[in-house]
């Protein structure tokens, strides 16, 4: 199997899926073209997440992240939530494949998100506008994290190309000596 | 717990006649079929006679097969092989959008070289318009690849009617037909290609046992360098038990496979039919009749591939999808794409691809498990609950 039996187990039961129709703040990331969406649905009370619902279109890593991200996040205050990190979420699920990393972004953005609405709701900058934001065609390079400008095999922010490691045939930046996954050395051409 | 397999398009499982043929070059014959002992001209023998069975199921003859270990190979050998023995006649090729990655990324490199290409595109159904290679052929056009069957959406290509096109217009047509050999009947003479691919494991052979058809006369540099083998275009020493795999497995189909799609038809139409009508926004791809007959193919809207296909395997059910999570690339599926679907919809691709075994109670299993996992994922997806708001408006 691809995923840990962590991921899977959250995969196979994830935790608080749904919709708070009251919610004090929403946050939604991606888009179905990188394949992951998600949405996330904050209660708040005495600054702590008093409930956390989501909603995710995507792949079994995109489902566990979510799921693990409202259990890391639930009863926290709003500030130790906003620490909660991609490396946090993925160290928490006992690790994901480097290709999916990228999903651990996902939950943390989302969840950040909703929290950021919420306090713009708080500040009355918003009535009860959900936070949504517009569905840009865009995707996070999985590798080095950054924003995909378009769907090519590079991401044009960090001006990285991909290409295969020969050794664990996973994609690494090339031209690099080192394979950033296997820490094999390539051969120079 | 049931096991049900319908993954055809990634590998058959070995037909046992062909295992047993196989044993005898993995075990006492282990000789080298260039060798002049004895039992060097035993493998020798065994290898001549698969290539004839071979050519017996295409209507090929036995010095048209170039035996290969791969379709992907093969596809590069005739691909690359071609077009730099023909460069002199001109440097552009005409593919269908819709190729394997194995044709996509030979003409890549043969870009690097200096080639340029076109893309023929395809329809909602996933087929080539043959007008539309016409048009697409230019003076300088040398090569034209268009497969005979899409593995993704099962669809059949009229590869005869191009292959007329390219013959009046004295263009080389090549087909990756190896979703469709030993499948559905392929006959060289009657499609009229120059070079065709096919791979064993398509049709219950082993892997890393294919082949490239090369009509008679076509003029071809060698795709690897070295011995006498495979009339000197393809040396190396010969994968024996491989090939005479390949050999057994196209004369068993040849034999049987009338009678393998008169079983697997049915079941394809029952899960085609049925199974857009237990579940709602379940779409076909590919054509409805111009089909593989034991390929069913959807897009799933509202959910994705992978985590359908994750589901499928915890109640034993072996499945492909084309979404971009389940590619390591992270893209959507080139050929859901060209087909006009749209990147949300092409994320709920599924492929179910039956094998000769394959029963009416596996589909009903399949029918039966599958629903209630659509209905689970819909019930966490955002973009179902969008789906459902705009519903009540």
């Amino acid at each position: 199997m691809i995923y840990s039996e962590k991921v899977m187990e959250h995969f196979q039961n994830p935790r608080n899926v749904g919709v708070i129709k009251d919610a004090d703040g929403v946050g939604q990331v991606g888009n179905p073209v990188c394949g992951d969406m998600m949405t996330f649905y904050i209660k708040v009370k005495d600054n702590r997440l008093a409930d956390i619902k989501f909603q995710t279109f995507g792949c079994g890593a995109a489902i566990a992240v979510s799921s693990i991200v409202s259990e890391m996040a639930m009863g926290k205050t709003l500030e130790e939530a906003m620490k909660i990190t991609n490396s946090l979420v993925a160290e928490e699920l006992g690790g994901l494949p480097k290709n999916k990393l990228h999903c651990s972004n996902l939950g943390a953005d989302a969840l950040h998100k909703a929290i950021e609405d919420y306090r713009e709701r708080q500040k009355a900058l918003k009535k009860d506008k959900p936070a949504r934001s517009p569905s840009e065609e865009k995707c996070y390079c999985p590798y080095c994290e950054g924003l995909l400008e378009d769907l090519e095999d590079f991401c044009q922010k960090c001006q990285i190309e991909l290409e295969k490691c020969p050794e664990c045939g996973e994609p690494t930046k090339k031209g690099e000596e080192k394979c950033i996954h296997c820490g094999a050395k390539k051969q120079r051409i | 717990m049931k096991r049900v397999y319908l993954d055809h398009i990634a590998a058959t499982p070995l037909h046992p006649l062909v295992l047993e043929a196989m044993l005898p070059y993995l075990k006492e014959n282990f000789s080298n079929p260039q060798s002049l002992h004895s039992t060097g001209q035993e493998a020798l023998v065994a290898l001549e006679e698969a290539r004839e069975k071979l050519a017996e199921l295409i209507n090929s003859s036995e010095s048209e097969i170039f035996f290969t270990s791969s379709g992907s190979e093969s596809n590069n050998f005739a691909l690359k092989g071609l077009a730099l023995t023909h460069r002199e006649q001109g440097t552009h090729l005409v593919l269908s959008a819709i190729e394997h990655q194995s044709v996509l990324h030979s003409v890549k490199s043969l870009e690097k070289l200096g080639f340029t290409s076109s893309l023929v595109p395809v329809d909602k159904w996933g087929m080539v318009d043959p007008e539309d290679v016409r048009k697409t052929i230019r003076k300088d056009t040398i090569l034209v690849s268009i497969m005979l069957a899409n593995s993704e959406v099962g669809t059949l290509e009229p590869v005869a009617e191009i292959a007329k096109i390219c013959r009046s217009r004295n263009v080389l047509i090549h087909t990756d037909a190896v979703a469709a050999v030993g499948n559905i009947p392929v006959d060289v003479k009657e499609l009229g290609v120059d070079a065709l691919s096919l791979a064993g494991d398509q049709f219950y052979g082993p892997k890393g046992s294919a082949a490239l058809y090369l009509k008679k006369g076509t003029r071809i540099l060698p795709f690897i360098d070295g011995g006498i083998q495979e009339s000197g275009r393809r040396a190396g020493t010969e994968n024996v038990a491989g090939i005479v795999g390949l050999g057994k497995a196209a004369e068993i189909a040849k034999r049987e496979m009338e009678e393998r799609t008169q079983k697997l038809e049915p079941l394809r139409d029952r899960l085609i039919d049925l199974l857009p009508q237990k579940v709602e926004h379940v779409i076909l791809t590919g054509h409805r009749e111009k089909r593989l007959p034991h390929h069913a193919s959807f897009c799933v809207e509202f959910i994705e591939g992978e985590a359908m296909l994750l589901n499928l395997d915890m109640k034993g059910i072996a499945t492909s999808s084309g979404s971009a999570c389940t590619s390591r690339a992270l893209k959507a599926s080139h050929v859901l794409l060209a087909m006009g679907i749209d990147h949300a919809t092409a994320q709920g691709s599924i492929v179910f691809s039956l094998i000769k075994d394959t029963s009416a109670s596996d589909i009903d299993y399949l029918l039966e498990v599958f629903p209630p996992i659509i209905q689970r994922l819909r019930g966490m997806s955002p973009l179902y609950t969008q789906y459902l708001e705009e519903k009540k408006k």
